[in-house]
């Protein structure tokens, strides 16, 4: 088991948008959380990351519990040095080339020499296709073309586990593709990943386990091969009926 | 011949023989204390800004109360507290140092607002990054942030510095033989102030007119992530 959270809550003033979820992830998984906007998915993995303080909830991760409502400074640094996030608009760091973003992690978070560094961060470019652009900036590059530096910088850490927050929705139908091929060749390689998800077609193919959300809780959740072809619960199977598509766009 | 040419317009000669003898106080005295002060003010300004951002408790109503303090002041009445005030109390600062301590804070002030604004605009996924890739708050600060909000603040900070050159003029207020107390002391002379006060206006101007061409070359290299070709 990589990571278990148990009971996350979460408020935003009056608005409660995460009423107590559980979530396990074992090693290998690649977990798709699904679910209609709002229902609070990437609240969960941002308290995941602690991108956001919860009010409530336990974690356990690589061996170590953690109250997510009072996580240290400390505690929280240590543990996000053994995890990756990846944002649905990139969030690549603009003052840096393709190849600085992927080893800035590498050099000043962990430490590891510079010549290392950049031979670990050419690898992981030319694993996402993009080692010919290595030198540009964040400006120079299309928005599939970020997210893969975006996902070379978070395979390069060697993570125990992957966040990925809507890695495609904010770029073009032509540019998706690329994106997701990357990351089914990471799934296959055997990366721990939680992906929330509004591309159904890869829950369904590349995920291993499937998480519906609504309201901010889990209403089912299991193997994917199971929650797409005989749901359980009225809500997950109107909601794949409608191809998830109540996207804002 | 050009002996001869100052005989027939004495003016001339006047010119001539002040333009070094403000030129001088200039290049040693204007230019190191707008150096010096401008350098004290950055820090001062990215150290106030910071912990604005940062929201840390207490030390932001602080620094909120000191750019309430210099903003809300007059610069010569600053310049004339410390220098003229303070021995009062029995604090006796010489004039130069004196004018660095309160040109650096007045500045300082202005200038943490100009830095704060820009760090207000850096995206805040930009920091999320950075403490997701490991970084501590501080190393994405210095390393992510704060370049990109220098990248903003490049134009406005180049304003204030190129204000600020001219403002020391007011340090001659306090007995410090800059440029301009220099020019009032051979005109004390002489008495020619017309073609004095505008000689050393034009020297101010030519220090000025240096520092736009710099800015322009800073904004330049500055830009480089920006701009499509690198
Ligand atoms: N920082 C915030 N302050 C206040 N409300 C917030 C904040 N972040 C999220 N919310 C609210 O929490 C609810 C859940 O938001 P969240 O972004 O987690 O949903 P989501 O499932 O990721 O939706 P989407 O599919 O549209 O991305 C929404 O109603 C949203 O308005
Ligand atoms: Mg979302």
């Amino acid at each position: 088991m990589v990571l278990e959270v148990n009971n996350v809550r979460k408020s935003f003033g009056q608005a409660q948008v995460l009423k107590g979820v559980d979530l396990r992830v074992e090693k290998g998984d690649v977990v798709a959380i699904l679910g209609p906007s709002g229902s609070g998915k990437t609240t969960l993995l941002r308290c995941l990351n602690f991108l956001e303080r919860a009010d409530e909830g336990t974690l356990r991760f690589d061996g170590e519990e953690f109250r997510l409502g009072r996580m240290s400074k400390k505690d929280a640094a240590r543990v996000r040095k053994k995890t990756a996030f990846v944002f649905q608009g990139y969030n690549l760091f603009l003052n840096k080339t393709a190849l600085e973003n992927v080893t800035e992690g590498l050099i000043v978070a962990r430490g590891i020499p510079k010549a290392e560094a950049e031979e670990l961060g050419r690898r992981a470019l030319s694993k996402v296709g993009m080692a010919e652009h290595m030198d540009q900036y964040p400006s120079q590059l299309s928005g599939g073309q970020q997210q893969r530096v975006a996902i070379a910088r978070a395979m390069a850490v060697e993570p125990e586990i992957i966040y990925f927050d809507e890695p495609t929705s904010a770029l073009d139908p032509e540019l998706t593709g690329e994106v997701l091929a990357v990351m089914r060749r990471l799934a296959d390689e055997g990366m721990t990943m939680l992906v929330v998800t509004h591309e159904l077609g890869f829950a369904r193919t590349v995920s291993s386990q499937t998480v519906f959300m609504e309201g901010g809780v889990v209403v089912e959740s299991g193997p994917s091969k199971k929650v797409f072809e005989c749901p359980e619960e009225g809500r997950t199977r109107a909601f794949l009926q409608t191809g998830g598509l109540e996207r804002k766009e | 011949m050009l002996e001869n040419l100052f005989n027939s317009f004495p003016l001339l000669g006047i010119l001539a023989d002040s333009f070094p003898k403000i030129l001088i106080p200039g290049l040693t005295v204007t230019i190191p204390l707008t150096a010096i002060a401008f350098s004290c003010a950055m820090l001062i300004a990215v150290a106030a800004a910071i912990v604005q951002f940062a929201r840390v408790p207490v030390a932001t109503q602080l620094c909120r109360f000191y750019i309430w303090i210099f903003r809300g002041t007059p610069l010569l009445v600053q310049l004339f507290v410390v220098f003229y005030g303070l021995p009062k109390v029995g604090v006796r600062i010489e004039p130069f140092p004196a004018a660095v301590i309160v040109f650096s804070l007045n500045e300082g002030a202005y200038c943490a607002e100009t830095v704060r604004a820009a760090l207000e605009a850096v995206p805040a996924g930009q920091l999320e990054a950075g403490l997701c890739a490991g970084l501590s708050y501080l190393q994405t600060m210095r390393r992510i942030v704060l370049p990109q909000a220098m990248r903003t603040a490049f134009p406005p900070l180049s304003n204030s510095l190129i204000a600020m050159v001219k403002d020391t003029s007011l340090a001659a207020n306090i007995t410090v033989v800059e440029m301009f107390r220099a020019t009032e002391q051979i005109n004390a002379r002489v008495y020619e102030p017309l073609a004095l006060y505008i000689e050393v206006g034009l020297i101010y101007l030519l220090f000025s007119t240096v520092l736009t061409w710099l800015q322009r070359v800073g904004e330049r290299k500055l830009s480089a992530y920006e701009s499509r070709e690198g």
